[in-house]
């Protein structure tokens, strides 16, 4: 049996791809869905150079002992840049917790997104300046809170659209079920995005479900479709149109974009227990960011200068990382009993004051 | 928001206009709810069946008629009732669950737990989540299994959650809207025992905030205090009473609040009579009545003139229903712990 159906799916002929491995851009697939500019590519690029060093350096930083734990994005730089890019600034989106990539398109800050995983915080952004709500630990409970979200959006007589990530081992989880039904019965204006990186750490999407995804969506009564999740332009292609159709008022949408995570699923995992070197090596010729650097050359949209300059940015942004990482704030836990709820109760503010003062006696 | 605006001619709703009415507590919260929803166009209500049948217990009978689509008809999904609710509020609007019974909340615990809970503080202060989970709880109606359950003890051992219960039709009115106004999750219990008891109800009250998290000496005394919260704040008005014809003086305190715990009120009570009686239906083991009896002991350990006595239900699942009178505290089980407090 295998355990590698991700690139089979990606090969399948009802998954979208817009530009193959080798960097080929299928022009006629592309006509009608994406205006595929020189400046849409390179900035595409960027944010999937920009996003992999980040990853890749927050991954050393854990190694040295300065992150708890880490999960990584390698791999998954195209489902995401190319899916967040398609979305309006005030489009809300619901992340899972390795949207890395997707988060700082959004702009937050490399110290905002290691925050947590140092022990800093639980969550550190503001999900209102960003619309991008923190990262949620249990698997496919923000599906539910961004049908939520989407109700309110539709309450509110808004045209703005909710998007949500999720994973292939979320899918199994009830609350996807229960939020893929409730936003078909509701028709809430909400796109469900998985990213199908083919593993829930150890177990391979096969074992996780039967059916592909983007029929179980269907089947709700929800819009699907499926897109090779490591061909940027084809995610962007198709969440631009999915976004436009439930903007326009048309059923809730779900995108399952092919993809691999070429790392473990953390820093505590070791992929090599559970899956071959043949496997990554495969999909190392898949690479993300390597088909679009090829085409960027094929069609003359970039030179090495260009090349140079996103790669020094890049580096730009591990050692303001690395930097701002150490300088995280310790967390007070005075401010925990504070935040507990919306007005500290006398029990809270007893308990704080109790615990300040034994802090004190060891001045 | 639209609305559908019409003209109701429910029975629940033709005491609306008069200010001061005799209701049961059912009727106590359709109104509360009724009140809080014409304050606030951003409440919502969330359940299944509660449009066009009212609910099962008829609580939001008549709602929909006035308020159209905020009153929800959800699909029959508590995790999904609960994790809407917060993307509902997260969008700056109050929702306000409908779990049918006790005993189907668990599906929706890590919605309630770990999402509800945790998320203004996770977000350092930034979030706020006011929503208020309507659960009907507690036994003595004949019900099948699943449908009498007391889970209060989860959600107060949850820091992010106040829990609350009413136990007569007023507070009904007054705490379920002031949980409503509340910016915090609140979880609200009704005793459905209690739903067909009929007060007085001035319907012409203001929110009032402190409702939520204080105590109430519902009858003064000096010999012992009975501590009841919910359905068990019928049982302990009784106890009084009948204690009262034997010569004993009960204070019996309402908690309403059983997250936090009020206990000042607690702890005055408790060393002003000097002896405890803790009476809910939820087992005894590890229950509310435990937190009640250490916080007595620990504040009030020398004015304490006996060991603080619990009444509740036995460690085991919640019996078939024509057993359930051996399982629920009764007049006879908490006069017999009074005795045993108040013995010389």
């Amino acid at each position: 049996m295998s355990t590698d159906p991700a690139p089979a799916a990606a090969r399948a002929d009802d998954v979208l791809r817009l530009v193959d491995p080798a960097g080929t851009l299928d022009e006629r697939a592309a006509a009608g869905m994406l205006d595929v500019t020189g400046e849409l590519v390179r900035g595409l690029y960027r944010d999937m150079v920009l996003g992999r060093r980040f990853d890749q350096e927050a991954y050393s930083l854990q190694r040295q002992g300065e992150l708890g734990l880490w999960l990584m994005s390698l791999g998954q730089e195209a489902a995401q840049a190319g899916s967040i890019r398609a979305l309006r600034a005030d489009d809300r989106v619901f992340p899972s917790y390795r949207e890395h990539v997707a988060a700082l398109c959004r702009g937050i800050s490399p110290t905002e997104l290691l925050s947590q995983w140092r022990g800093a915080s639980h969550g550190s952004w503001d999900p209102e300046r960003y619309h991008f709500h923190i990262y949620s630990l249990v698997l496919a409970t923000q599906t539910l809170h961004a049908v939520g979200y989407a109700m309110g959006v539709r309450y509110d007589a808004a045209d703005s659209v909710v998007l949500t990530y999720f994973g292939d081992g979320a899918s199994s989880q009830g609350d996807a079920s229960e939020a893929l039904n409730w936003a078909a019965v509701t028709s809430a204006p909400i796109v469900f995005f998985c990213q199908n990186n083919g593993w829930a750490i150890s177990t391979p999407a096969s074992k996780q479900y039967a059916g592909p995804l983007s029929g179980r969506a269907k089947g709700f009564g929800l819009d699907a479709v499926s897109v090779d999740g490591n061909d940027v332009l084809a995610v962007h292609a198709a969440t631009r149109a999915m976004v436009e159709r439930v903007r326009a008022g048309g059923p809730p949408g779900l995108i399952e974009a092919h993809t691999y995570r070429m790392s473990g699923h953390s820093t505590s995992d070791d992929p090599k227990r559970y899956r071959d070197h043949a496997e990554l090596a495969r999909w190392e010729a898949h690479d993300p960011v390597e088909r679009v650097r090829l085409l960027l050359t094929a069609r003359g949209w970039a030179d090495e200068d260009y090349f140079a300059t996103v790669a020094s940015d890049a580096e730009e942004l591990a050692t303001r990382t690395r930097g701002e990482c150490r300088a995280l704030p310790e967390p007070s836990l005075s401010d925990t009993f504070r935040n507990t709820l919306c007005e500290e109760t006398e029990a809270l503010r007893r308990e704080r004051e109790g615990f300040e003062t034994y802090l004190e006696s060891f001045l | 928001m639209t609305t559908t605006a019409t003209t109701t001619t429910t029975a629940a709703t033709t005491t609306a206009t008069a200010t001061a009415t005799t209701a049961t507590l059912g009727r106590a919260l359709n109104e509360g709810l009724r009140q809080a929803m014409r304050d606030d166009e951003r409440v919502v209500l969330l359940g299944e069946d509660i449009a066009s049948l009212g609910g099962v217990f008829r609580v939001t009978d008549g709602l929909a008629d006035e308020f159209g689509d905020r009153v929800v008809d959800t699909p029959l999904a508590e995790s999904g009732i609960v994790g809407t609710a917060i993307g509902l509020a997260l969008r700056g609007y109050r929702p306000v669950c409908e779990i049918q019974f006790d005993g189907f909340v668990y599906p929706a615990f890590d919605q309630i737990v770990s999402q509800l809970a945790k998320m203004r503080a996770r977000s350092r202060g930034l979030l706020r989540l006011p929503v208020t989970i309507r659960i009907p709880v507690g036994g003595g109606i004949g019900a099948v299994e699943h449908h009498s359950e007391s889970n209060e003890a989860y959600f107060c051992h949850t820091a992010g959650l106040r829990v609350v219960a009413c136990g007569h039709p007023q507070d009904a009115y007054d705490m379920l809207r002031a949980a409503i106004a509340c910016d915090d999750p609140v979880i609200f219990y009704e005793p459905k025992r209690r739903y067909w008891d009929r007060a007085e109800v001035d319907l012409a009250r203001p929110v009032d905030g402190d409702t939520l998290g204080r105590a109430r000496i519902l009858r003064e005394g000096t010999d012992a205090t009975v501590v009841a919260y919910g359905p068990t704040v019928a049982v302990a008005l009784g106890v009084a009473e009948v204690a009262a014809t034997e010569g004993r003086s009960l204070e019996v305190l309402d908690l309403r609040s059983l997250s936090p715990l009020d206990t000042t009120e607690l702890c005055r009570s408790a060393s002003k009579t000097g002896r405890v009686v803790v009476v809910h239906e939820a087992p005894v083991n590890v229950g509310l009545g435990a937190e009640i009896a250490a916080t007595v002991m620990e504040h009030c350990f020398y004015d304490l003139e006996a060991p603080v006595e619990r009444v509740g239900g036995y460690n085991i699942p919640y019996p078939p229903a024509r057993a359930e009178g051996d399982y629920l505290p009764d007049l006879d089980r908490v006069l017999d712990a009074v005795d045993r407090v108040c013995a010389p």
